[in-house]
């Protein structure tokens, strides 16, 4: 913050002062400008939102009053939605939510678990191969997942684990999620190798250091990893919609799906409230977690 | 501590050293360590990229077993109208929607940069959007944006403009609606293009304007030409993410990729003709096919990137 504070008053100071010279009062002019900046930028945050404030007020008004109405303010308080939409499917709404919740929990500890076990490899220890390990691993982080669906599906199925949440954990347990292994490595590279040289000299084995000198000081990462793995996993729809097909296994993704297919009896309101309530987990996530976040995207960008 | 313990360290230490020199690999410490990725990378990575490959030889429904039928799945390619779709709708979304986006998150970025306060609360407006936007419920709010009685003809109405027209059911206007969703999720990039313009030394911009240089000089030779790695890195990126657009696309169109196949995305298509029609075999075909698009496109931007990436230090 401080050098972009420093840079805007040279900046500001070239056009009407000495830049060597940098003065605590700005002109008339200056400070004209600057609200202009920021009333345009708040346009722009306006615009941005509009969509997503469109979709709160909404699931607070009956539906007669959703459509033609692009008013972010509701004219009352119809909490019918929200009680209408969490029993309109099959299983009340939390049982989608606990489905989702499983699973987020699975992948979050299987990404920690295994990819910082494999960033440890690649950053700490020396071994055959390993130039080319890291190139596939670098390599893999740009398949995506519809090109091995397929085979994979197939798999899954001749191990009758279809409906089962297992297919979308067990890969989290088996690092496939690449882009935090090198998240990762990128976060040790940065801590002095003199510490856990020191670990080593004194005995302490490879799983001894790992544990207790890099473990503890890789928590940012760590956090990283886990706040990006809830916001995916939890807002992922493409391996849910083909792993899942019971209804009683059903995840918010695929829940809501399911809503616009029932919708011709239930309501609109109640697809919007359900709507938000889906995306109330990734706005706290970001909420809490937004440091980790953007520092995470900021050194190794993320999606 | 003791005499003695600082002995036997020395003395340790003295083992250690000539172990380095020798130079011992922990190739069984980095097998430990390694396994489950190994494990993934064969068993759910590279070994379903094989079999696939073997599968887009042979018709396999699931339940018959795989019948080899050499290249007719290829053949069949050639002349399948909706995979010719696919391709256009899906190519067009790329390029329009890829440069879009990383535009407007560049020109915001810029703005920001420029010592702008209340930093961290724009950068948080602008990156909720990306978090939310693969979301299925914002596609579903999306559907009722464009809708026949949405947002956007409410609005529309307000400045005058009489609009009755559903935009995700008119073929000419369905497609549009989902780069514009893209668009908005301009957020990711910015906070990449904003780190990177922190590390652009300020002495740079001091010394160009004490020389005389205008903002636009500075832009063109300082900020730019400093910014193309990141640029680069932005747009690999967005690309690969562009191809495996799926959600927003299947909730759009209610799965279809209608109207009149007008968004058909290619993982849409995928998805359909393995998991709708259960044509595995031509499937893994089309995977396939996906694979070569992306890394020839992703190779053709390595290789373009000597032309315009500075990598000075």
């Amino acid at each position: 913050m401080t050098d972009l504070a420093t840079r805007a008053r040279s900046r500001s100071a070239e056009s009407s002062h000495d830049a060597s010279f940098t003065p605590r009062k700005v002109s008339a002019g200056t400070r004209f400008r600057q609200v202009m900046r920021h009333a345009g930028m708040l346009v722009v945050v306006v615009i941005a939102l509009y969509p997503i404030l469109w979709m709160v007020a909404s699931s607070f008004r009956p539906d007669g009053q959703i459509f033609g109405n692009a008013s972010l303010i509701p004219e009352s308080l119809y909490f019918d939605n929200y009680t209408n939409g969490w029993t309109a499917l099959g299983n009340p709404f939390s049982v989608y939510m606990f489905n989702s919740a499983l699973i987020v929990l699975g992948s979050i500890i299987g990404n920690l678990v295994s990819c910082s076990m494999a960033a440890y490899a690649f950053a700490r220890l020396r071994f055959k191969f390993q130039k080319p390990a890291f190139a596939i691993m670098l390599v893999s982080i740009m398949v995506p997942i519809h090109v091995v669906i397929v085979p994979q599906y197939i798999m899954f199925s001749k191990l009758g684990l279809i409906n089962t949440f297992l297919p979308l954990v067990l890969p989290k347990l088996l690092a496939t999620d690449a882009f935090f292994i090198f998240l990762m490595v990128q976060f040790i590279r940065g801590l002095p190798r003199e510490l856990d040289e020191a670990a080593r000299i004194d005995g302490a084995g490879h799983i001894r250091t790992f544990f207790q000198i890099l473990l503890p000081l890789m928590k940012p990462a760590l956090a990283t990893t886990a706040i990006f793995t809830f916001i995916w996993v939890w807002n992922d729809f493409f391996s849910q919609l083909v792993y899942l097909t019971d209804p009683n296994k059903y995840t918010v993704p695929v829940a809501l799906r399911s809503f616009i297919d029932a919708q011709s009896q239930s309501s609109y309101g109640a697809l919007f409230a359900m709507s938000v309530v889906s995306i109330i987990p990734v706005v706290l996530a970001f909420a809490f977690g937004q440091k980790y976040l953007v520092r995470g995207i900021a050194t190794t960008g993320g999606k | 501590m003791s005499l003695a313990e600082l002995d036997r360290m020395r003395t340790e230490r003295d083992k250690a050293g000539r172990k380095i020199k020798v130079k011992q690999p922990d190739n069984k410490a980095a097998l430990g360590f390694l396994a489950p990725w190994i494990i993934g990378l064969l068993g759910l990575t590279a070994g379903p990229l094989l079999y696939s490959l073997y599968l887009s030889f042979t018709k396999y429904n699931l339940l018959q077993p795989p019948e080899w039928t050499g290249l007719d799945n290829f053949e069949r390619m050639l002349t399948d109208d909706r995979l010719h779709q696919a391709l256009k709708v899906t190519f067009t979304y790329v390029i329009v929607s890829v440069p879009l986006q990383l535009l407007v998150a560049l020109v915001l970025a810029l703005a920001l940069d420029r010592g702008m306060r209340f930093l961290p609360f724009y950068r948080s407006a602008f990156y909720l959007p990306s978090l939310l936007g693969g979301s299925v419920a914002i596609a579903v709010l999306w559907r009722l944006v464009f809708g026949a009685d949405g947002l956007l003809n409410a609005i529309l109405g307000w400045m005058g403009i009489e609009s009755t027209q559903s935009w995700i059911s008119n073929p000419d206007t369905a497609l549009w609606t989902i780069v514009l969703l893209h668009v908005w999720t301009f957020g990711s990039p910015m906070v990449i293009f904003l780190a990177g313009l922190r590390q652009i030394p300020k002495s740079y911009y001091e010394a160009a304007s004490t020389d005389g240089a205008n903002a636009w000089w500075q832009f063109r030779h300082i900020t730019l030409p400093l910014l193309t790695p990141i640029v680069f890195f932005n747009l690999v990126l967005a690309i690969i993410n562009a191809f495996s657009n799926f959600t927003q696309a299947y909730v759009v169109s209610g799965g279809t990729g209608g109207p009149a196949d007008s968004t058909l995305f290619y993982t849409l298509y995928l998805y359909q003709e393995g998991f709708g029609n259960f044509r595995m075999g031509y499937a893994a075909a089309m995977a396939w096919l996906l694979v070569l698009i992306i890394g020839a496109f992703t190779g053709l931007n390595f290789w373009l990137s000597k032309r315009w990436v500075h990598y000075d230090d």
